[in-house]
């Protein structure tokens, strides 16, 4: 196969976009992409601060890569989770982000969880007995509210994670299987800043995972190849699986069924109710929006475990 | 007279002469999910293994 630009050998196919490029043209078309779609949803600009939230991952650090290559005023954030698992999981992600900071001359916030709540997340799990066995919900929780915390504290205009096509796809599939109307509504590239919430946005939504790992590699970037210990068997995972074998039959599915349903919801699918956005309300003890009665979920669960 | 394909901590031979795509079928192994790589380098489907070869796997998919 052959580069359409430059007719050299080809690095990369993308089937969905029926493009096959070389090491170089890849390089140079997975940031112009990004930019589209950072202009096409109106995520942040050059003049804004931008904070990533890194996880050592590919997605994550490709992403701050691809947002400094493009002259953003990015920083990065690490929440450490402290889940070790004999593998040393957070321990060797915080490595990998310090490295990729330190390498491009960049600004790395760390928050680490034990330091900050008494206990790393596998321990608040257990305390806080949510979750059946795995960390996963309670990380997620502490994930969004420490993510948000941080850029609210520090003056960011906006926190940008790294999700790709397949992640968001996955959620997608897993919110329809189960009707879960109001993230159908919710879910999307940019949540906007709410009281107590800064906004939040996806600037690779667009881009498929594999396009990240070829780009990630393809820069030498070194992620952490290994998966959390406690992601095995993840619906996640199977949802992507799922999905991959239907993209695999038909290429450009994944893609079709994610922006189908964005450009739908905006020409009225779903129409919304008042009554869920008129249910949101600050936490009075931190200040962000819940949708709970009094504190939101993660100031009951610290409440919780420090009983 | 092999090929060698190599995938985390699984070792995989096929015969010479196929390409990366029928390769990844006879494995059972969806392409979307990986990328090939032989000394360094991206291969694509197409490509005809060669005896002696060693493909390296990428796995792509991240969960959690
Ligand atoms: S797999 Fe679960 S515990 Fe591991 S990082 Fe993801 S959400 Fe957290
Ligand atoms: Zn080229
Ligand atoms: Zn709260």
């Amino acid at each position: 196969m052959k580069c359409r630009i430059c007719g050299r050998k080809a690095a990369v196919n993308m089937r969905q976009h029926k493009l096959a490029l070389c090491r170089d043209d890849f390089l140079e078309w997975v940031p112009q992409q990004v930019e589209r779609f950072i202009q096409k949803y109106k995520m942040f600009t050059r003049e804004e601060r931008v904070l990533v939230a890194v996880s050592g991952g590919k997605d994550s650090l490709g992403l701050w890569d691809i947002l400094i290559r493009l002259g953003y005023r990015a920083d990065g954030v690490y929440i450490g989770l402290g889940i070790d698992e004999g593998i040393a999981y957070s321990g060797k992600s915080q490595e990998l982000c310090e490295k990729f900071s330190s390498n491009h001359g960049l600004t790395l916030h760390v928050v680490d969880i034990r330091k900050e709540y008494g206990h790393p997340v596998p321990v608040m799990s257990e305390l806080s007995r949510r979750g059946k066995g795995k960390p996963c919900a309670v990380c997620g929780l502490v994930k969004r509210h420490v993510m948000n915390r941080a850029a609210r504290e520090m003056g960011y205009d906006v926190l940008v994670t790294g999700h790709n096509l397949d992640d968001e796809a996955a959620v997608l599939f897993a919110n329809t299987l189960h009707w879960e109307g109001e993230y159908l509504l919710r879910q999307g590239p940019l949540l906007p800043g709410r009281e107590g919430l800064v906004r939040k946005v996806k600037p690779l939504c667009r881009i498929y995972e594999k396009e990240m790992a070829a780009y990630t590699l393809l820069r030498d970037i070194d992620y952490i190849y290994e998966e959390c210990p406690f992601a095995a068997g993840s619906t996640t995972t199977y949802y992507k699986e799922l999905l991959n074998k239907l993209e695999n039959d038909h290429p450009g599915s994944k893609m079709t069924f994610y922006v189908k349903f964005l450009k739908s919801r905006q020409s009225g699918l779903f129409v919304e109710k008042e009554k869920i956005q008129q249910s949101l309300h600050p936490c009075p003890n931190c200040g962000q929006l819940t949708s709970t009665d009094d504190l939101c979920s993660f100031c009951r669960m610290i409440d919780k475990i420090s009983q | 007279m092999s090929v060698k394909i190599i995938m985390r901590d699984k070792e995989y031979e096929v015969r010479p002469g196929m390409n990366l795509m029928s390769a990844l079928k006879k494995l059972d192994i969806l392409p979307e999910a990986v990328i090939a790589t032989r000394d360094g380098d991206l291969i694509l489907e197409d490509e005809i293994l060669k005896d002696g070869q060693v493909i390296k796997l990428v796995s792509v998919i991240s969960g959690g």
